[in-house]
């Protein structure tokens, strides 16, 4: 088992004919992910990459029976995407795109309430289940099927815990980029539960930054629900205040937000900590050899 | 994006929240005629710069005669203010806004802002107007008042009256903080706001309320895909660092710091724990640098230069997790920017992910003094080692 995709997801793809949603489809196909075609408005009956291109997400949901969306369609349009998928029925939606309006994302939030689909993202990398379902943009060749669960706020700090985790053999059940953005679908906590009760992740990794209370709300619920190994890792204990460090949601504000805060929030219930990305593998290792 | 105080307060009139009678002026000549037409006997020259703290640091004064408005405009154009929101060089202040001096009966706080934790736009008040708002949150919180609006239904009136009645408003106030709130509110939506601030909301002896100051922060993605023209063509790039502002130009996400070891990464998590092991090995990071998930060996090359170019860099690691991006690729865009620069300092890179290897093999092969690196802990050690060497 793995938590929400596997080799039996089908997967379409909305900004299907972009340049973005094109090569990315290609890598997707290449490293076995059940593509089952895309949308792009004014294109629908048209082929790509082999695969039925629809006008719309719901004529491709009637026709694919897809239970999954990889969104690439540029900011302005994303929040559009995001709810056009889940009216269709999309259960599981990933949204690579970076940079949609925070106000966007505050409506997309509360209406997502109204439906059963889980949003990953924005502007994150996706989700891999190791050798079985690639949606989004990692690099599928440095993972590796196994226990290790992991949810990360960034990029390529998941590619260094993923391939940390490969090279000590334990490999991945499934890899969630839940996005820099300040407001996000799924939150560490949403993914944490699903790992917790997935047969298949022994331990759980955390990659957290700097802004917001995420971290520190992750903290309290694992210290309440949660018997795996977890280790942690915050990056930013250098980022100056009130700097937005790239990511949108990645700034201390107020005082706020700060890598201190979480890594002690952390610290106190309990989880294995490390202060330098490049332990993260050789603290889950730690944690499985006593 | 940050604006102006006086930006800020023709986007309130837009939305008929009242402010006091004002002009901008850009010259002592011209801040003469904005006094004399808004006549005596008192005016306040405020220096139109982009951080608070402001009246603390001289940038905001009481002026009794117009030789005093032209005396204390002189005085600030041209100059710099540092208040304890900038750094010790401060900004420049290339305009002043000329108000009418007021009869001040009471100073409130008024803000709103997205809250994260609740996925909400949160207002804010406080009856502890003109104060510094993070000083109360830090020791008096229980004295902030806050109202979370629903996305869907939006602002109600009796949240307004809510806040107005807490802030010890009489009816005829809350009346005009309820008009004055549910503006801010319109404003926020439309314009596409991460931040608005009134601080103080003044009532006046004539019962009147008035934004006396004013601050926005808009969304830059909102600014990105061109949604908020009229604000997009409202930024004052002398507010903001020279380098940050060029790196953008290339599309590098460029923040400078305090120290003497320069880093180019891709991803923005990645770059900022770059920092953090460079701090970690002893060492003090120059910069936070992002050239970005799909990046070219342009930007490469530019980022190269920009770092390069910072008198304070002793040291350079070049940390690439090659995802979509090459590391062959990223090795010939460092080649080429040491050819094309001339970089005198020691260059540490450290490759990983897809065709890590023929990355490795062109810059062995470069013939340039480049330092490899095994792995992230290997290179902030050779860094720091060569900075302090």
């Amino acid at each position: 088992m793995s938590i929400l995709v596997d080799k039996n997801t089908k997967v379409i793809v909305q900004g299907f004919t972009g340049k973005q949603g094109t090569f990315h489809a290609e890598q997707c196909i290449a490293y076995g992910t059940n593509i089952v075609g895309g949308t792009t408005p004014g294109r629908g009956g048209e082929q790509h990459l082999d695969r039925p291109v629809f006008n719309t997400v719901r004529d491709a949901v009637d026709d694919t029976a897809a239970d999954a969306s990889m969104i690439y369609v540029p900011g302005a349009f994303a929040a559009d995407a995001i709810l056009e998928a889940a009216e269709a029925g999309i259960k599981v939606i990933a949204c690579i795109t970076e940079g949609i309006p925070v106000l966007d994302m505050l409506k997309v939030k509360a209406a997502l309430d109204f439906y059963d689909a889980t949003l990953i993202g924005p502007n994150c990398p996706g989700i891999i289940t190791p050798g079985e379902c690639k949606i989004g943009i990692m690099p599928g060749h440095i993972h590796k099927p196994g226990s290790i669960g992991i949810v990360s706020r960034s990029g390529t700090l998941t590619y260094e815990a993923v391939k940390q985790t490969t090279d000590i053999g334990m490999g991945q059940s499934t890899c969630v980029g839940i996005g820099g953005d300040p407001i996000q679908g799924m939150s560490f906590i949403d993914v944490i539960e699903q790992f917790e009760a997935d047969r298949q992740t022994k331990g759980i990794v955390m990659v957290g930054e700097i802004g917001g209370t995420a971290e520190e709300e992750a903290a309290e619920y694992i210290q309440a629900n949660v018997r795996k190994p977890v280790v942690a890792y915050i990056a930013g204990v250098t980022a100056p205040a009130g700097k937005r460090m790239g990511h949108a949601g990645a700034i201390i504000s107020g005082g706020k937000g700060t890598a201190a805060d979480k890594f002690g929030a952390l610290e106190a219930a309990g989880v294995a900590t490390v202060r330098s990305p490049a332990e993260i593998g050789q603290r889950v290792s730690d944690c499985f050899t006593g | 994006m940050n604006l102006h105080e006086f930006q800020a307060k023709h986007i309130f009139s837009q939305y008929g929240i009242p402010i006091p009678k004002g002009f901008v002026a850009r010259s002592a000549a011209e801040a003469k005629a904005a006094a004399q037409k808004l006549g005596g006997p008192v005016w306040v020259v405020k220096a139109q710069v982009h951080a608070g703290g402001r009246g603390k640091a001289g940038g905001v004064k009481i002026a009794k005669s117009l030789d005093e408005v032209v005396e204390f405009t002189e005085g600030m154009l041209g100059a710099r203010l540092a208040t304890h929101q900038t750094d010790e060089h401060g900004l420049p202040i290339d305009s002043v806004m000329i108000e009418e001096g007021l009869d001040i009966a009471r100073e409130i706080y008024l803000g709103a802002l997205v809250d994260r934790a609740s996925k909400r736009v949160v207002f804010m008040g406080s009856a502890a107007g003109g104060m510094d708002i993070e000083e109360v949150a830090a020791t008096e919180p229980e004295k902030i008042i806050t109202v979370r609006v629903n996305p869907v239904a939006g602002l109600q009136a009796y949240q307004c009256r809510q806040m107005g009645f807490a802030l010890g408003l009489t009816p005829a106030q809350i009346k005009q903080l309820t008009q004055i709130m549910q503006a801010l509110a319109r404003c926020f939506e439309e314009r596409d706001l991460s931040l608005v601030e009134i601080n103080p909301l003044i009532v006046t002896g004539d019962d009147e309320l008035l934004a006396l100051d004013a601050k926005i922060n808009v969304d830059d993605n909102a600014i990105e895909i061109n949604r908020q023209a009229e604000i997009a063509d409202m930024r004052d790039v002398s507010q903001e660092d020279e380098t940050e502002v060029k790196a953008a130009e290339h599309g590098l996400n460029y923040i400078t710091l305090d120290g003497n070891i320069g880093c180019m990464v891709n991803g923005a998590g990645l770059a900022m724990a770059t920092m953090d092991v460079i701090k970690l090995h002893g060492g003090e990071p120059a910069n936070f640098l992002d050239v970005g998930g799909g990046t070219n060996k342009e930007r490469v090359t530019e980022a190269f230069k920009i770092i390069s170019a910072s008198p304070d860099v002793q040291g350079i690691l070049v940390n690439i997790f090659g995802g979509i991006v090459r590391c062959d690729m990223i090795a010939e865009g460092v080649i080429e920017a040491v050819k094309e620069v001339g970089v005198n300092v020691p260059v540490v890179v450290r490759l990983e992910g897809t065709n890590v290897e023929q990355g490795k093999q062109l810059l062995a092969d470069s013939g340039l003094d480049i330092i490899p690196a095994d792995n992230l802990t290997d290179g902030a050690d050779k860094v720091v080692g060569a900075v302090s060497a």
